[in-house]
């Protein structure tokens, strides 16, 4: 683009200096074109990530809310206490059918005593909004506390999936008609409740907090499990994979020897970078799972198989970073009689610090979003337990983001849909996050010289 | 070169500092120093000069073993201080060049703070007992480098945001904190404009009287402003050693005339 060849007919003595020549007008032109390339460039960019963006927060945002019916009613004692002594070992017995019952019985009150159903309407048909998962939640709620029952109590129960669907645009009275899940009289009923007060559409903290539920009840499902089993992922990959990849690198650029061995491991290293993920899934499978017995599905064998695809990365932009401080500064350490560990540690590491973290966070993001060694290692399995605190924890069956994404755009019924859309939000949110802190981090060590 | 103002020499009585013998060098395949003897005098400065290329800088970085820092550079011969072989087995590179101070082409102070740069030798070497031993020291190295009265109320500012001429001097000052017994300076002066280096110049010869300094110099005023003794290299070989006034004003050698007279270089 640049043509450098001269050709002497370009200048003639005595052109005016007000006048472009024919030369000078063709290069003006070729940097235009080429400015307007990179713009024109820049602008598809961003329309693809403006597209995406409109796209997955359209989707996804509605999934941070949620449809509850809220109503108050009296917790029978007779019902969920048989024994009367609010020993929750007993209490336990009462299962949630039992709760089921009574908060059915509850809603059906409340309903018909707000007179906005008609009395033709079988109870049938007002229980029939409320999610399955409703019973279980206030089961929890009353073991927790045992002094509940016999007093009246603020119910927030979770609405059948159809219904918070109907909400948010995605079920409508023709649709209901054809669904085996939900009536037209239920969609009405919904309606008349919201229209007193009974039911309302709020953010729900339950989504980001809840674990993983069946196919039945989208409305109950949350990213809880798989958050946590992302964070101990990135906590095994963060205290293996940075120290290892950091201390490879300084010992490969400032102390191996540069022969044909260490020719050989650096090739392998830029190799091993690029592999697909899913052959570190298998060898993960291999090694972790069936040679080192450690259980499936667990984050301590995600956070292995992560470390492995991350640390050639990690060691690529920390070689890279060690190698552009200046070797004027390792002269100067070596020349007031610094050893070269004291020259690579009090010089030349804190110089290369801002590149070994931006790399070390790249690396940790890709780890963040790999989906596909994870399934081969059983992280896709449907798992209600959150795990519990690490190290204990690393070994306890969990999931993760991108596998949740996965797995819930995999089920049948469309609410999953919009939770996958908001698991993803979720998942740029964690980056965001890291990314965040790779930058004050940054701030921190950046030093000029 | 009329205008050369030579020094009053006072060579004579001092002791030799570093005895090299038959010293070769190879970078890989290429012989860049060729059998060099030189005897260098304590408390006199002597000058390395000689056109691009001809080998005084890997002969400077000899003298504190910087060239075991260079995988290719293969080093012969005997080069010994104070009458003690610095190649041998035995010794650590790291406890010579506390010894052997070291001052670069390109002035490289650490991206800390001035008091840190020159502390930084006298830390990693243990040289201090207490804070205030440290500062004292901080504080006599940078009058030795002519520099305190510049900085003495900023010591916490960065190294680097000083002018040239300070950051060399600054160096200067860190190499005089460890208290070496030889000062190796590579075109301390190239990279600064002609006040920095007249201030340069003045502090070599102030350091004189602690330290035997080396002063490789592109430059033959230079050489002859600030120097005792002068070594004229040519490709790889030492033509030419003696007092600088001699050297300047009759030289024995044909190579060296036509350097010094500007014909070779
Ligand atoms: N690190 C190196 N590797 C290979 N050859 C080098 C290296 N440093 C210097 N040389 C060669 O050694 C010779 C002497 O260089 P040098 O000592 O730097 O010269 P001077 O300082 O006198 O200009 C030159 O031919 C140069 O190309
Ligand atoms: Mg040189």
């Amino acid at each position: 683009m640049t043509d450098i060849s001269a050709s002497p007919a370009g200048k003639s003595k005595g052109s005016s200096l007000l006048e472009l020549d024919s030369r000078t007008r063709r290069r003006n032109a070729a940097e235009r074109r080429f400015q307007i390339y990179g713009i024109v460039a820049i602008a598809i960019a961003l329309a693809a990530l403006l597209m995406l963006l409109v796209s997955i927060f359209s989707g996804g945002s509605s999934a941070f809310r949620q449809t509850f019916a809220t109503f108050d009613m009296t917790l029978p004692a007779e019902q969920l206490d048989p024994e009367g002594n609010r020993d929750p070992a007993e209490m336990a017995r009462v299962t949630t059918i039992g709760y089921q019952n009574v908060l059915r019985a509850g809603l059906v009150a409340a309903v018909r005593d707000a007179g906005i159903v008609p009395d033709g309407v079988a109870d049938a048909d007002i229980t029939g909004i409320l999610s399955p998962e409703a019973a279980a939640d206030l089961r929890n709620r009353v073991l927790a506390n045992p002094d509940l029952i016999g007093t009246t109590v603020d119910i927030d129960a979770l609405v059948h999936g159809r219904i918070d669907g109907y909400f948010k645009g995605r079920v409508t009275m023709e649709s209901a008609v054809r669904d085996a899940n939900i009536t037209p009289e239920r969609l009405q009923i919904a309606e008349a409740m919201v229209e007193n007060g009974l039911m309302s559409t709020r953010f729900n903290w339950g989504f980001v907090t809840k674990p993983d539920a069946s196919d039945q009840r989208p409305e109950a499902a949350g990213l809880g499990v798989a958050l946590l089993g992302s964070l101990y992922m990135m906590l095994v990959v963060l205290v293996l994979a940075v120290p290892i990849g950091v201390a490879a690198s300084i010992y490969l650029e400032e102390f191996a020897p540069k022969n044909r061995f260490t020719d050989v491991i650096e090739v392998n290293i830029s190799n091993l970078a690029a592999v697909p993920s899913i052959v570190f899934g298998i060898l993960g499978l291999a090694i972790f799972i069936n040679f080192a017995h450690l259980p499936q599905s667990a984050p301590i064998v995600g956070g292995l198989v992560l470390t492995l695809m991350t640390v050639p990365t990690i060691i690529i932009s920390t070689r890279a970073s060690l190698r552009a401080v200046p070797p004027s500064i390792r002269d100067a350490a070596l020349g007031v009689g610094a050893s070269r560990m004291q020259s690579v540690f009090h010089h030349v590491l804190p110089l290369a610090m801002p590149g070994i973290l931006t790399g070390t966070i790249i690396g940790l993001a890709q780890a963040l979003g790999e989906t596909a060694p994870l399934l081969l290692i059983g992280m896709v399995a449907f798992v209600r337990d959150y795990p519990d605190a690490p190290p204990e924890g690393l070994f306890d069956p969990a999931s993760a983001l991108p596998v949740q994404v996965y797995n819930w755009t995999q089920r049948a019924d469309p609410a999953f849909v919009e939770r996958a859309s908001g698991a993803i939000i979720v998942l740029l949110a964690f980056l965001l996050v890291m990314n965040a802190i790779a930058i004050i981090l940054r701030r921190r060590f950046e030093r000029r010289w | 070169m009329n205008d050369m103002r030579i020094v009053e020499r006072d060579v004579s009585t001092a002791e030799i500092k570093i005895n090299a013998r038959d010293v070769n060098v190879h970078y890989g395949t290429s012989h860049a120093l060729k059998n060099v003897d030189i005897e260098i005098l304590n408390n006199n400065v002597t000058a390395f000069i000689g056109p691009s290329g001809c080998g005084k800088s890997t002969f400077l970085r000899c003298l504190n073993r910087m060239n075991d820092t260079i995988p290719s550079a293969k080093v012969s011969g005997l080069i010994a201080l104070d009458g003690e072989d610095i190649y041998d087995s035995k010794v650590d590179p790291v406890q010579l060049r506390a010894k052997v101070g070291m001052v670069f082409q390109k002035p490289n102070p650490f991206p800390k703070s001035i008091y840190d740069n020159v502390a930084y030798g006298p830390r990693i070497h243990g040289l201090t007992r207490s804070k205030a031993e440290l500062d004292q020291v901080v504080e006599t190295s940078l009058k030795k480098a002519a520099l305190w009265n510049e900085v003495k109320d900023r010591l916490h500012s960065p190294g680097t945001g000083l002018s040239g001429g300070q950051q060399q001097r600054l160096c200067i000052a860190r190499a005089v904190a460890t208290s070496p017994e030889v000062l190796l300076m590579d075109e301390p002066c190239s990279a600064l404009d002609p006040i920095a280096t007249a201030q340069v110049e003045e502090l070599i010869d102030e350091l004189r009287n602690q330290f035997a300094v080396v002063i490789v110099t592109h430059s033959m005023q230079q050489a002859a402003r600030v120097s005792q003794k002068t070594a004229f290299f040519h490709l790889g070989n030492l033509v030419e050693y003696g007092e600088t006034g001699q050297i300047f004003t009759n030289p024995r050698d044909p190579r060296t005339e036509s350097y010094i007279s500007g014909k070779i270089g």
